[in-house]
């Protein structure tokens, strides 16, 4: 009998057009739980560095968590794995929605996907029964209409329709796939689909999904249903509004912009503007916003609402559903005043599959390279000039490659490079090639600099968390927050944040000291390693201050749920091997020291010797030598053995070095 | 009949305050499972959330008698500009849905209010909807008594409807020879 998890995969693969349904080995969950655990092991043993990502050999990957399914709340996660087109390293990005439970009570675990289909497709699971169909009538379609279609044809309102749009089929690098309310956007992994001809993955499912010890397992998720309310009721008094309650950022139901138009840069992650928030523009957004949302929504089996039904007739777009920060990247980028605007265009770059972080970034690159000079008339032919317009003209460019908008699908990173004549100057907002929240500051934040450095989701959003983002005034103030902060893996952590003061000695850079920061980053990391393989929502665990799930009870659900008993100790370890398969993958394919940094200008004031000394210490912390690579020993310790062999017959790691 | 006192349980629902998160379904499928939370399954739910997100259409029904025929005509209704499918509204377990019944086996599936012993304080959906869109409360009514159709019998009863009512007959003899 499997507890939490299925127990099987469903294996597709395209070119043969052939569906195997496979039992799973249960020594992997009990090795690497779920999720985007067992994602890494598939992508190490099957998916070799030579392997491009749009080679029929590449894996697409959707998987759920091992909690999903559970009564677990939040865990909804679809983690979804394969390699990126863009960064050419290890993609996974995870959506909420409803479409892991799905698949998890139609009896599989995950989907892989290999081979390419010679025409669209789409799958379909219902249950036993899969099929492969044709999907040429959706070609061209939005991600949206093509989830409607869908499940009209197959006369199943409850079916669960992962899908692409028209920047997937045209394997645009920055391509999302879609789910309603949710999409796994970051990284192209839309690309991936598009280039593996399948259209859309729709999913229906009615089978059981055992927990191990029911009573406990419920009296758990009781508890943490209880705090959330708790939470609710008593917001964390002196942050701004998004920080203080729990979800996603609550960028939906909140309207106060201030922080985020402050902080955040605008155009190409270039200008502040500190004093944008005006009375006249918070009534003004305030107004729009409360015109266009017209439902707050939850993702599957979460009282949190991050999300919005976005119904806004007078743009003339069709009714969408919003999540998170696209609300104000493509207002922000294309430097409009206009938050209708973000909210149109963002409305049409869903239903074209693309992601709202990448996407205004190309825009603005495209935007800044034309004043520049580098871009010409020429490229732009047809384009308008008001701010808007060029926006939307670059977007239909983008998504269809057409004239400059076939350079500008590749990311600012292969664009720059194929425009050459100075362009690279302005591709200056990447991590590995990815294009990044725009946030440009003074000082340098090393806790902050270690994330953006080694994080391997190449995305900040997904590696910070629950330690506050900066200090908070006083010390009165700072003493209150540690007072209910059980959270903490451990008491010094409390230490630290009371004693950090935001100017003098006990400040940044210099403090937290080194060993503080390597040990808050490391804490941090394996809270999301753990969320990413349960499938629960980041918004519940490891992104808030203050969450319900934590290091402390994460152990229980999982003895609980799966039966497979585990304490803090063991945990942390399944989360370190899984931390390091998922970057042996990436070693593999090349990933060193030198690709690990932030954006140069993230900070004014950089210290190239305490940020030398920071990663060296980082590195040592982790168990990595010099260059970022997992020890032997190390490898060794966490059951990795064989990825230290693989590294020694490539020479990756030498033997007498390790 | 004697007229005895009663307590009416009423769960009001609130469709604006519905986010759509089927937690409602999660908590019921898992609270009559057998043994209790042992498994989950939505479509085992005594309540269904009927869920259009881009139609605004938030509906959470609960499973109520089971009927052997469908209804001889159908209603939409259009409330607030939304128009409701024909049976949105409807609590039955009926030949013309697959709702409010077991995924396997098609028995009928009814909301009992989390009959337990002791008493829950609230149906579990009502304790798990965190967003107050269904809300519980109980009232003393006086009422007619009357026997209480057993589970059994209602379960027999679908079957003998799905299948005729010989071909139940035989299959129960087959059984008790076999036992
Ligand atoms: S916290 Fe928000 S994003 Fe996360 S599962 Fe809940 S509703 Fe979805
Ligand atoms: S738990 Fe409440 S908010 Fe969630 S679907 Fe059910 S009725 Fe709606």
């Amino acid at each position: 009998m499997r507890y939490a998890e299925a127990g099987y995969n469903l294996e597709v693969d395209l070119s043969r057009g052939s569906i195997e349904r496979v039992e799973t080995d249960p020594k992997l969950t009990e090795l690497h739980l779920g999720g985007l655990g067992t994602n890494s092991k598939l992508l190490w043993d099957r998916v070799p560095p030579e392997v491009e990502p749009f080679s029929p050999d590449n894996l697409l990957i959707f998987s759920t968590g091992l909690l999903v399914g559970t009564p677990a709340v939040g865990a909804n996660r679809t983690i979804v794995s394969t390699i990126s087109p863009q960064t050419l390293f290890m993609a996974y990005s995870m959506m909420g929605g409803f479409w892991a439970a799905e698949l998890k009570h139609a009896g599989y675990d995950k989907v892989i996907i290999r081979g390419k289909s010679p025409d669209l497709v789409y799958l379909w699971i219902n249950n036993d029964k899969v099929e492969i169909r044709d999907a040429s009538h959706l070609q061209g379609k939005g991600a949206l209409e093509t989830a409607d279609l869908i499940t009209a044809e197959l006369n199943d309102p409850k079916a669960q329709v992962a899908a692409i749009g028209l920047a997937g089929e045209n394997k645009v690098y920055f391509a999302s796939i879609e789910q309603g309310r949710s999409s796994a956007s970051r990284q192209g992994i839309g690309a991936v689909m598009g280039s593996k001809g399948l259209k859309a993955i729709a999913v229906r499912g009615t089978k059981d999904v055992f927990v191990a010890r029911p009573a406990e397992f419920i009296e758990l998720c009781n508890d943490v249903l209880k705090y959330i309310r708790f939470r609710e009721e008593n917001p964390i008094p002196g942050v701004m509004p998004i920080l203080a309650g729990l979800g996603s950022p609550q960028e939906m139901a909140v309207y106060d912009e201030k922080w985020h138009t402050a902080s955040f840069a605008w155009g190409n992650a270039r200008v502040r503007r500190r004093n944008f928030w005006t009375e006249e523009i918070e009534e003004k957004w305030t107004n729009e916003q409360k015109e266009a949302v017209e439902r707050l929504i939850s993702c599957y089996n979460c009282p949190l609402e991050c999300g919005a039904v976005i119904d806004y007739p007078v743009l003339g777009i069709s009714k969408y559903m919003m999540k998170c920060f696209s609300k104000l990247t493509y207002t922000m980028a294309a430097l409009t005043d206009s938050l209708s605007f973000g909210f149109d265009i963002a409305g049409r770059a869903q239903e074209y599959g693309i992601d709202g972080f990448s996407a205004p970034q190309v825009m603005a690159f495209a935007v800044e390279l034309k004043e520049a000079g580098i871009l010409t008339d020429e490229d732009f032919k047809g384009c308008p000039s008001d701010k808007e317009g060029r926006f939307y003209w670059l977007l239909e460019r983008i998504v269809r490659r057409e004239g400059i908008g076939d350079i500008l699908a590749n990311g600012t990173y292969w664009a720059a490079k194929q425009i050459g004549n100075g362009a690279e100057e302005f591709a200056h907002n990447n991590i590995k090639k990815h294009e990044q929240v725009p946030i440009k500051l003074g000082m340098l934040n090393p806790i902050y600099y270690l994330m953006y450095s080694t994080g391997e989701k190449i995305n900040i959003t997904q590696i910070e968390g629950q330690f506050p983002q900066a200090p908070f005034p006083t010390r009165k103030e700072r003493e209150d927050f540690v007072k209910d902060w059980f959270q903490v893996p451990d008491e010094k952590f409390k230490e630290y944040f009371v004693n950090w003061e935001p100017r003098g000695e006990y400040s940044m850079p210099y403090y937290p000291g080194i060993e503080a920061c390597c040990e808050i980053v490391d804490w941090m990391e394996r809270m999301h390693y753990i969320d990413d393989s349960l499938g629960v929502c980041a918004g519940l665990s490891s992104f808030p201050l203050k969450p319900p799930y934590h290091i402390h009870n994460y152990p229980k659900f999982v003895s609980a749920g799966t039966g497979i008993d585990i304490d803090e100790e063991g945990l942390t370890k399944i989360a370190n091997r899984n931390r390091n398969l998922t970057r042996a993958v990436n070693i593999r394919r090349g990933m060193r020291r030198a690709d690990e940094k932030p954006p140069e200008n993230h900070w004014r004031r950089r210290f190239p010797e305490l940020e030398k000394e920071l990663l060296d210490a980082y590195y040592k912390f982790k168990g990595w030598n010099k260059e970022g690579i997992p020890t032997k020993e190390y490898l060794h310790e966490l059951d990795l053995a064989y990825v230290s062999e693989d590294f020694e017959r490539r020479g990756i790691l030498k033997n007498e070095q390790s | 009949m004697s007229k005895a006192k009663k307590t009416v349980k009423v769960i009001t629902i609130d469709i604006e305050k519905c986010n759509g998160c089927r937690a409602c379904e999660v908590i019921c499928s898992s609270y009559h499972a057998e043994p209790k939370y042992s498994s989950n399954n939505p479509a085992r739910s005594r309540i269904r959330v009927i869920r259009d997100p881009l139609k605004n259409i938030f509906l959470p029904v609960y499973a109520g008698e089971y009927t052997p025929a469908e209804c001889m005509g159908r209603n939409k209704y259009i409330i607030d500009g939304r128009e409701y499918s024909e049976c949105d509204f409807c609590r039955a377990s009926c030949p013309s849905r697959d709702a409010f019944k077991e995924p396997d086996s098609g028995l009928p599936l009814k909301c009992d209010m989390c009959e337990d012993d002791p008493t829950l304080e609230e149906p579990l959906c009502v304790q798990w909807c965190l967003a107050d869109a269904l809300v519980y409360e109980e009232r003393e009514e006086e009422a007619e008594e009357e026997p209480k159709q057993e589970d059994m019998e209602i379960g027999l009863r679908a079957l003998a409807d799905k299948y005729g009512l010989k071909e139940l007959v035989s299959a129960v003899a087959r059984m008790a020879q076999k036992e």
